[in-house]
């Protein structure tokens, strides 16, 4: 596979940082980054992570279940996601999760048909103090009423 | 970046900095005592160091709240293989949000106390695991790193002192349970995150095989101002053996939530009322989750507390990791149970069985009771099932689903009675209100 110059930047330092022989702590940061840039994390993309990091494919596929960042299949291009844990839940999250699902019209994990958004309920997102928060890929947004939520979609519509 | 007004009550002493222009650069650093107090460490014994850390009764701000200067004496002064300091800053504990705050505002506060442990123990490579979703916290860490290694703060023979320092971070990937110290070694080591069984502790067989000094950002961010200015003084802004400040993460129905730093033993209504700015639309008080959603619950009446560890351990609490959830009377407790049981059951790794099935099942039971299909003696079971995880599983994450449960369904039986006989929830709309 080929990726940004950027990427294969970072992918040679994590070759690096770790003591000598230990390679397999990149397979999870070298996952992450790699989803960010191609999208999911594919049998391909299983297999070259294996292969730099020297490990069998199996240990990399098996870190892939395990981590909810992980993901096997595309995401919207906006990722969506409402944190419904306790201090979020105490200030309407769960009622700000069921607007974001009716106004984009899909379920938990689910991607709209073009593409565009998909919608995850997440756990706390470290935001308790500037509830309820939510996540647009990795951008935070804090004091989320519904209203607010309309209009950062709709800046992410304008945008794309 | 502030993301809420600071109160006057504060002590300032890890956030001195929030809030000054640039609070993130090395100038702004150095231009306010910054790595004074590392160069006054390389003149110190590793044994001294380590004492004036006893001296400061500091205790981990990670959630258990052991001992900092203790912890540093269990690693080996001598190993045959290197040692390493790993960094917890996986803040993921609901209700906890400092970490964060003190990466993004002062993140050579963190360096140079890493740098101070691990003169302390002899070792020269650090590793900050810091949680996926903090990815502009990665970005963050890493310009902070880069620019003390441009002006050697940290790598080979750092200012001079002959001491050298490697320091990488490591992004974590979705996963509340690599927190926990010996989950977090494994993920760190490209595994999925199941803890191992202790001991070994982490001191003595860590990462990798090797002396491991592992602890919050929080605890690590403490160490400069106790090498500066003395443990004792840090000792002296809070109660015996419970030295120093906390960043407390004050959420939920109050009138200004927001993380403020504290005295340890600050009074929890103080914190409500005079930090906190009150309840919110005159709401009366119900109860407080003191210290992140593994601790007991607090009922009102239990609220005039020192929040300290010893006082909140003697009340059956903790406290835990700093995140403070103030609830108020239209909350609906047992819906907030099943909450956090939606939490841990998703959050357990699965190895063992009191934590899998029991989290699972009490999940199910809260959810079949919050929709009105309760039975009577689900109150009692409820109570029952968690009691049986308590003490019974591999890491704490069991008992951390276990312990809010009992509380919950000893405190507030009401709440469940008012459930029963398929009677709909009677805080059902309060949370809509709470958004408009
Ligand atoms: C399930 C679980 C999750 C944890 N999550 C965190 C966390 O996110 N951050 C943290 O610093 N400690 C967390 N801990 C506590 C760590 O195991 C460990 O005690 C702590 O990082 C030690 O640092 P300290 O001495 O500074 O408190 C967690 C513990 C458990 C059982
Ligand atoms: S208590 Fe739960 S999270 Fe911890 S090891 Fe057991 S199953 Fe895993
Ligand atoms: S509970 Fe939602 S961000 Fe912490």
């Amino acid at each position: 596979m080929t990726f940004s110059p950027e990427l294969e930047a970072r992918f040679a330092k994590l070759l690096e940082i770790y003591p000598p022989g230990r390679t397999r702590s990149a397979v999870v940061p070298m996952l992450l980054y790699a989803q960010d840039e191609v999208g999911h994390i594919s049998a391909e993309l299983v297999e070259e992570v294996a292969r730099r990091c020297q490990v069998k494919p199996l240990q990399v596929d098996e870190v892939v279940g395990y981590y909810s960042m992980l993901h096997r299949k595309p995401l919207g291009k906006c990722h969506v996601q409402v944190c419904t844990n306790i201090s979020c839940l105490i200030l309407g999250a769960e009622e700000l999760y069921e607007h974001a699902s009716k106004t984009l019209g899909i379920g938990n994990k689910e991607v709209t048909p073009d593409g565009q958004f998909s919608l995850e309920e997440v756990e706390c997102m470290g935001a308790c103090s500037w509830a309820p928060a939510i996540q647009l890929n990795y951008d935070f947004h804090h004091h989320v009423t519904p209203e607010k939520l309309d209009q950062l979609l709709a800046e992410v519509r304008k945008a794309h | 970046m502030l993301y809420n007004e600071p109160s006057p009550l504060e002590v300032k002493i890890l956030t001195k900095r929030f809030g000054l222009a640039n609070s993130e650069s090395l100038d702004t650093y150095l231009a306010t005592d910054g790595y004074k107090a590392f160069l006054k460490a390389v003149e110190m014994t590793p044994e001294q160091i380590i004492e004036e850390v006893k001296a400061s009764a500091l205790r981990g701000r990670g959630g258990a709240g052991f001992p900092t200067g203790l912890k540093w004496s269990f690693v080996p002064r001598t190993s045959p293989k290197p040692k390493y300091v790993i960094i917890n800053a996986d803040e993921s504990e609901p209700g906890t949000c400092k970490d964060r705050l003190l990466m993004e505002n002062d993140p050579h506060q963190l360096i140079e106390g890493i740098l101070i442990a691990g003169r302390a123990v002899d070792s020269h490579k650090g590793y900050i695991y810091i949680r996926g979703e903090y990815r502009y916290l990665i970005e963050a860490m890493d310009r902070a790193i880069a620019e003390a290694y441009s002006r050697g703060y940290l790598g080979k023979n750092i200012r001079g002192t002959g001491f050298d320092f490697d320091l990488y971070t490591h992004t974590g990937a979705g996963a509340y349970e690599c927190g926990e110290e010996t989950a977090l070694l494994d993920s760190i080591e490209g595994k999925r995150g199941i803890p191992r069984m202790k001991p070994p502790f982490p001191a003595v067989v860590g990462a990798w095989q090797s002396p491991t000094l592992l602890s919050n950002v929080e605890t690590f961010s403490a160490i400069p101002a106790i090498i500066r200015d003395g443990g004792a003084a840090f000792a002296a802004l809070g109660p015996a053996k419970n030295g120093g400040t906390r960043l407390v993460c004050l959420s939920g129905h109050i009138n200004k939530p927001g993380v403020y730093e504290l005295p340890v033993g600050f009074n929890l209504l103080r914190m409500i009322y005079e930090v906190g700015g009150g309840m919110r639309n005159g709401k009366k008080l119900k109860a407080v989750v003191p210290g992140g959603s593994s601790c007991p619950l607090l009922k009102a009446d239990e609220c005039d507390i020192s929040m300290d560890f010893d006082s909140l351990a003697k009340a059956k609490s903790m406290l835990g990791s700093g995140g403070t959830v103030v609830l108020d009377e239209d909350t609906c407790m047992v819906k907030f149970a099943q909450r956090i049981m939606k939490f841990y059951a998703h959050e357990s790794c699965g190895w063992c069985i009191p934590c899998r099935e029991g989290t699972n099942w009490l999940k199910k039971t809260l959810d079949r009771f919050h929709s009105g299909a309760g039975q009577k003696s689900d109150i009692p079971l409820i109570g029952e099932l968690s009691k049986n995880m308590l003490g019974r599983t591999y890491c704490a994450l069991g008992d951390a689903a276990a312990m809010p449960t009992i509380s919950i369904v000893e405190k507030f039986p009401e709440d469940f009675e008012a459930h029963l006989n398929g009677k709909p929830c009677p805080y059902e709309h309060s949370t809509e209100l709470a958004m408009a």
